[in-house]
This record gives structure tokens, sequence and C-alpha cells, in this order.
């Protein structure tokens, strides 16, 4: 299978770290398979412009994950951001400053396939005003081989709400999907509650859920945690991506959610491979030394 | 407030006892201010059974109050008062925090009610 023949590459290659594979397609219609697997990346939450003891080489991180990726043997067919693309100011110049500097760093990227989407550092405090000028939509949709993406905006609104008109758009795209398409969503927070007194959630997460629920085959990817996860809401599985920042603790392990301290082999940092076959494979690409 | 003791000593005579009872349940007002990045104070002390009534107002811009232990969440907006009632049921430490994204800081604003058995 293709996607098991591109994950022992990556690992001879020494760049790909755990692999998570699960049935997340597991209602996949045989007839989706021929010539359609393909494979993506996913970054998130790399927080470009932060400056803190939490990881004293911000300044190249990101740099790091464009060069990993642009050493894949296999380039993805394109690349999904999930928020969190700059760290908050409240100076807009600065803001704009910030995006313009992120742009520039990842059009260094091989593939030009991407996808950007907001987290509350780009957008909840201009409603994504200046994420919107640099970047485009802060919620749309696209095809990709059969599979329905759906981008989800729960950043915007300040509150952490996806709101009332956002859930009425959903519900509109996904009146004119069958029961056994394949859905991908793509949000920043947590549509469900991961850990509701960190604010790991979204607050009206629930109804996009009661929405998606009728569809057999959905996968929902996000970031905002800075570490991976894995949940299961009835059929749907929701899978955190690390960040390109600094590792957030595991959802109660500590009192507060304060970062992690920096490890220089930067093991909690990183991006995924997502290959869609027969199933859904994450593969985690580790932040590589230089 | 005299009508009040009276009606509450009225009934106390009649239900041997309830004045004390009545008298404990008046709720305790606790103002918490809250600005970037802080609630002030950012930890509050109370006892199971005591209604508390949180009053709740902002220096600078709109912030939140949610505390999921006991579902409660509001909006904090400036040169207002928000109150919000509880009479907590259970003893412990229970987390509240900012829930409208504030800038950078925001991640911090956090505090807690102490609620002793």
């Amino acid at each position: 299978m293709q996607h098991v023949d591109r994950r022992d590459f990556l690992k001879l290659a020494g760049v790909a770290g755990v692999t998570f594979t699960a049935g997340l397609f597991a209602g996949r219609p045989a007839s989706a398979q021929a010539g359609t697997d393909f494979h993506f990346v996913q970054f998130s939450d790399t927080h470009w412009g932060y400056s803190g003891a939490a990881n004293p080489d911000a300044e190249h991180t990101l740099e790091k994950a464009v060069a990993t990726v642009n050493g894949l043997a296999s380039q993805p067919d394109f690349i999904v951001f999930t928020g969190d693309l700059t760290h908050t100011t409240e100076d807009g110049k600065e803001r704009r400053a910030r995006m313009k500097r992120f742009r520039e760093i990842v059009s260094e990227l091989r593939v030009k396939d991407v996808r950007f989407m907001p987290g509350e550092h780009d957008a909840s405090l201009d409603k994504g005003e200046a994420f919107k000028e640099f970047f485009g939509a802060t919620h749309y949709t696209f095809d990709h081989k059969g599979v329905h993406f759906i981008a989800l905006d729960n950043v915007s609104d300040s509150a952490a709400k996806l709101g009332d008109e956002q859930l009425a758009w959903l519900a509109a795209d996904l009146k004119q999907r069958k029961p056994d398409d394949q859905i991908i969503v793509l949000t920043h927070r947590p549509l469900f509650d991961l850990k509701p007194d960190w604010d790991w959630t979204t607050a009206d997460g629930a109804k996009a859920i009661e929405l998606l629920m009728p569809y057999k085959n959905v996968v929902v990817l996000y970031g905002h945690i800075h570490q991976e996860n894995h949940h299961m809401t009835g059929h749907i599985a929701h899978h955190a991506a690390k960040s390109l920042i600094f590792p957030l603790p595991a959802p109660g392990s500590q009192p507060k959610r304060a970062p992690l301290p920096y490890d220089a082999a930067m093991p909690g940092l990183g991006t995924r491979d997502v290959t869609v076959a027969q199933k859904v494979s994450l593969v985690e690409l580790p932040v590589t030394k230089s | 407030m005299k009508r009040r003791v009276m009606l509450a000593l009225l009934i106390g005579s009649a239900t041997g006892g309830a004045v004390r009872l009545w008298a404990a349940e008046q709720p305790v007002e606790i103002k918490i201010s809250a600005k970037k990045f802080e609630y002030h104070p950012n930890k509050v002390t109370t006892k199971v059974g005591q209604p508390i009534v949180l009053v709740l107002t902002s220096q600078d811009r709109i912030h939140g109050f949610k505390m999921p232990d006991f579902g409660l969440r509001t909006d904090i907006v400036p040169g207002q008062e928000t109150r919000v009632s509880l009479t907590p049921d259970k003893a412990g430490s229970f987390t509240f925090f900012c829930d409208v994204f504030c800038g950078d800081g925001h991640e911090d604003m956090d505090g807690t009610l102490v609620v002793e058995a």
C-alpha cells in the first residue's frame, strides 16, 4: 500500500517519528482507492514573532521545518497550516509585519499549493482583518482526489465561537455530501471539550460535531494545544498536531497550561505527514537540528 | 431591612432555629477586577453552601470569566458591573479564567476559587 511504503521510506531516511495509523476512514469505499491515494503535510502553531525562554531558537524553527518538508523524497500534494501562523501582538502594523515575514519564509516550500487558516493569535484581536489581507478567507472548502476538506474558523470570534452564520454555512455544505463521502475537517481549536478549564474547546463546537455525525468518514485535524492528541467523538476521529514553537503539557498533567521547559533537541516540535488511502496514516516529522 | 429581620425572627420562632440558617444564607459579595492579563484578586475563598455574588468589572477591554466546574461563564464589559451568583456545593480549588482572547498574556489570565468544607 502506498502509505506504508512512504512511511517506511521516511523511517529509513531518519526523518519520521512515531507513526499513528488507525482505521480513520474505515468506511471509505473501495471505489475511492484506485489511483487516488495521496498525502499532504500539516503545519500548526508556528507562532512567528514569538520571543521567549520557551524557544530560544524561535527565529529559526520554522525555517528548519520548511527545510525538513522540502527534503521529503515524496513531496506532498499540498500543505495546510492550521492556525497561529504568527504570535499575537496588539500593534496592527507589527502583526502585518509578522505575517509578511511568515509568508516569505513559507514561500520557500517546494510545494506551492498551500492552504492557510487562522489561530486566535492571528485573528482574535482584529476579527481576522489582517489575516484576510495576507491569506484570504478564514473558512472555506476544497476538494482533492475525492476527499472533501472543510476549513472552519473558530478563532476570529475572540470568544472561540464558530457562530451561527458559519454553522449554517457548514450545514449547507454538508447537505451536498453523501453519507459515505470522505471528509477532512481542519480547525485550529478542538471542536470537542478536550480540557475546558484550560480553554481547550470551542464554545459551540458541539453543534459542528452534531452536523458532522451523519457522515461515516470524518476526520478532524487541528492544532492549538501544541502536542499530539487523539480522541474520538463517536466515529469521528480528532487529531491534534504538534507545534513549531513550544510544546504544552498533556491535558491536566500539571496545574497550569504553561509551556514545557525548552529542550534543545526540540522533541516536542514538528510537522505531520498525512496519508489518505484506505486508511489515514499520520507520520510525525520532527524538526531537525540543522 | 428591619422588616426582613422581623420576618426572619418570626420564621425562626415558628421553625425553631431557622433564623441562623436564614442569616447564613445571605449572599456575600466578592469584587473581582479584570485587566490585561490578570484578575484582582486572583484567589478568593468561601465555604460550601455559602451563597456568593461575584461582582466583576473590567479596567480596560472585554474579558471573559469562565469557571467550568460550576458551569459559569460571562463577558466582563468595561463600564458596568457583571454580577454572577453561585452557591458552591462542593469543596476544593476551582479555576476561573478569561475565555475572550485579549492578547499576549491571555493564556496566563486566571484565578482560583477556594471552597472550604
